[in-house]
């Protein structure tokens, strides 16, 4: 729909100065890592060790939705599928483990392989896993472009959730238990702030990468396509393969977050694929802000936090939720990232979208 | 598979076809018209199960329930588009997606307030509940059968509004060319209230023959909303005529893919479908825009 004959307008975007010292722009990532580093000293000393818990949620959700923000954000394509490609990456780790306990080897005829409840080997093709799904799903998806990429996302979604929860081998609609230990390398993944701090090592390499990511040349196209996509064809690039190499990116590191969490709560199930949580992770990117890096972790600390202290009050909670996401929308055009340059407007600088 | 279980299997699948295609008939011409993706669409079915179910079982009237909740939908959409939705036809996808979003978390929460979280009870009336035989040894359900027959009457009704009246033309013109069409005179708001209303209205509809089938309970409008998406892509956004003709491809490859195939790959036949036309034709069966 973009390309037919509406008159380009660009998507403001942050000012950004070529190659101005790449590794200074990491200092807001290693801030919000330092912080987070911190939870388990500080729920430790004050006796309230169930806050490890809740932040290693926040911490696999910032994860999830950091591998959305890539192509929301930066690329700017509203996925729903993210959630399916969570799911999958649990899963993954989940069958395997199922069928280490159960001394049955995995696949068809020709070509056996064995379960693992090694994690080594499990969560990276948990990545490997989602990361094929998405680009299976993105090759469908990414040529329709526009609103039918949302629709057909959302679609691509639904039939993985379905496909899930009609697999009663593995559990069908009541999810999987993982019975086994999952081990990985000497670490003790059962041991919550071990856990923690595994989980906030990956979403700290992740972050790190996504910045280098969307600063590199590759970065720098798939931001421009989502601003203007004409022009981009016109200089003379393929914007398609960049987004799609993009969204094969994304559905990994949400895979990977899958993969924590069924680690994590040693359970999936496919109520973590219905496509209401693939809303809740846009919801989380946008919340903290689309065009910085760190924008997720804000979102997923913020909306997980919210749900936390609005469920305290009332089992009704969701009704004050969806004001506030309504209220998002209506107010802030395009999330936190956007408060500054409105700001900036309202006091007659800069000009208004 | 015997003729008695195909026969049984094709009327199921028309079935489904033409409340699906009552769902996608509002969604597709929203979308058409005021560029506008509803995720909420399926809020407004989920209300008219609700509504006509409370009202039925105060009343003890069947008709009465739908007489209600039809025009209440259709009230509620209109004051959705008017109160809220309205601005954001200018805004990002990502904004629509995000306040409709919003506006499904509050009327699920909103249901389970006012009729609490366990299903209700929505009983068929004496006059449609049993069986008849179709052909010799071929029963069917007497309900199921009033479903189809109403739903290819709004469709044909649907069809002559839009393509005979005045009122039709201002929509087609808004769907194949918004700004041509406010040049042109047509006082594009009202349409859009209009639309609206009335697609509200055909989704309050086929949540009220949904009903007694499957459950009124809250969270019912996902599943459906969902496949009414794959008709508005698959038939083309905008196009009702796009919108029929898939909405009864994908009742009747729903229906059949989980009597033929496995479980697992019966719940993705329609999705599968959906891939396959979308790579052949990106823009769906009958593009309205170019």
């Amino acid at each position: 729909m973009a390309d037919t004959a509406l008159p380009a307008i660009d998507r403001p975007g942050p000012r950004q100065v070529l190659r101005a010292g790449p590794w200074l722009k990491l200092w807001p990532v290693l801030l919000v890592l330092l912080a987070l580093a911190t939870v388990p000293v500080v729920a430790t000393a004050a006796g309230e060790p169930f806050l490890i818990r809740v932040f290693t949620r926040i911490v696999i959700f910032a994860l999830a939705a950091a591998g959305l923000n890539l192509v929301l954000g930066f690329g700017g394509l509203v996925s729903l599928a993210h959630a399916s490609l969570f799911g999958i990456g649990g899963y993954v780790v989940a069958i395997l483990a199922q069928h280490e306990a159960e001394a049955e080897p995995f696949g068809f005829a020709p070509l056996l392989l064995s379960g693992t409840s090694d994690l080594m080997i499990s969560v990276p093709l948990a990545v490997l896993a989602s990361g094929l799904v998405a680009a299976a799903m993105g090759i469908v998806a990414i040529r329709t472009g526009g609103a039918y990429f949302i629709m057909i996302t959302l679609a691509f979604n639904q039939m993985l959730y379905y496909f899930f929860v009609a697999l009663q081998r593995y559990g069908g609609e009541d999810g999987l238990q993982i019975l086994g230990s999952l081990h990985l390398a000497g670490l003790d993944v059962a041991n919550r702030v071990h856990f923690y701090y595994a989980c906030l090592v990956l979403l700290g390499l992740v972050l790190v990468a996504t910045q280098r990511l969307v600063d590199s040349r590759f970065g720098m196209v798939l931001r421009a396509t989502a601003q203007n996509e004409r022009r981009v064809v016109a200089v003379g690039l393929a914007p398609l393969s960049y987004k799609l190499v993009a969204f094969a990116l994304s559905g990994a590191i949400a895979g990977l977050a899958g993969a924590l969490m069924a680690v994590g709560q040693q359970f999936i199930s496919p109520v973590d694929m219905a496509w209401i949580r693939s809303g809740d992770l846009v919801v989380i990117c946008v919340m903290g802000g689309l065009t910085v890096v760190v924008g997720p972790v804000i979102g997923a600390a913020v909306f997980l936090m919210l749900e936390l202290v609005l469920s305290s009050y009332t089992s009704h909670w969701h009704l004050p939720f969806g004001i506030i996401v309504i209220g998002l929308a209506v107010v802030l055009r395009g999330g936190l990232a956007d408060l500054p340059r409105r700001i900036a407007g309202k006091f007659g600088r800069g000009e208004r979208p | 598979m015997t003729f008695a279980l195909f026969a049984e299997q094709l009327l199921n699948g028309v079935q489904l076809g033409v409340m699906l295609f009552l769902m996608s008939a509002g969604l597709t011409l929203v979308f058409g018209i005021m560029n506008l993706i509803n995720l909420a669409h399926g809020a407004l079915y989920m209300l008219g199960a609700f509504i006509a179910a409370a009202v039925a079982n105060a009343s003890g009237s069947f008709l009465l329930g739908v007489l209600v909740a039809v025009p209440a939908t259709g009230l509620i959409g209109a004051v959705l588009e008017m109160t809220l939705l309205r601005h954001f036809y200018a805004r990002s996808h990502l904004d629509q997606v995000l306040v409709t979003f919003g506006l499904i978390l509050v009327s699920n929460e909103v249901v389970k307030l006012i009729w609490g979280a366990v299903p209700l009870r929505f009983a068929l009336p004496p006059m449609l509940d049993g069986a008849v035989e179709i052909f010799p040894g071929v029963a069917y359900p007497m309900f199921r059968l009033a479903i189809l027959a109403l739903g290819l009457v709004v469709a044909v009704a649907l069809y002559l509004v839009i393509m005979k009246t005045r009122i039709g033309m201002w929509v087609r013109a808004g769907a194949s060319d918004r700004a041509m069409a406010a040049a042109l005179g047509v006082d594009v708001n009202r349409v859009f209230v209009l639309v609206f209303a009335a697609g509200s209205a055909l989704a309050g509809l086929a949540g009220i023959m949904a009903g007694p089938i499957l459950a009124v309970q809250v969270g019912m409008g996902e599943p459906i909303l969902i496949l009414a998406l794959v008709v508005t892509v698959i038939g083309g956004i905008g196009s009702i005529k796009g919108a029929f003709i898939a909405a009864l491809a994908i009742g009747l490859i729903d229906t059949f893919g989980r009597v033929l195939l496995s479980p697992a790959l019966g719940s993705m036949a329609i999705f599968m479908a959906m891939a396959v036309i979308l790579a052949w034709r990106p823009k769906g069966l009958f593009p309205v825009h170019g």
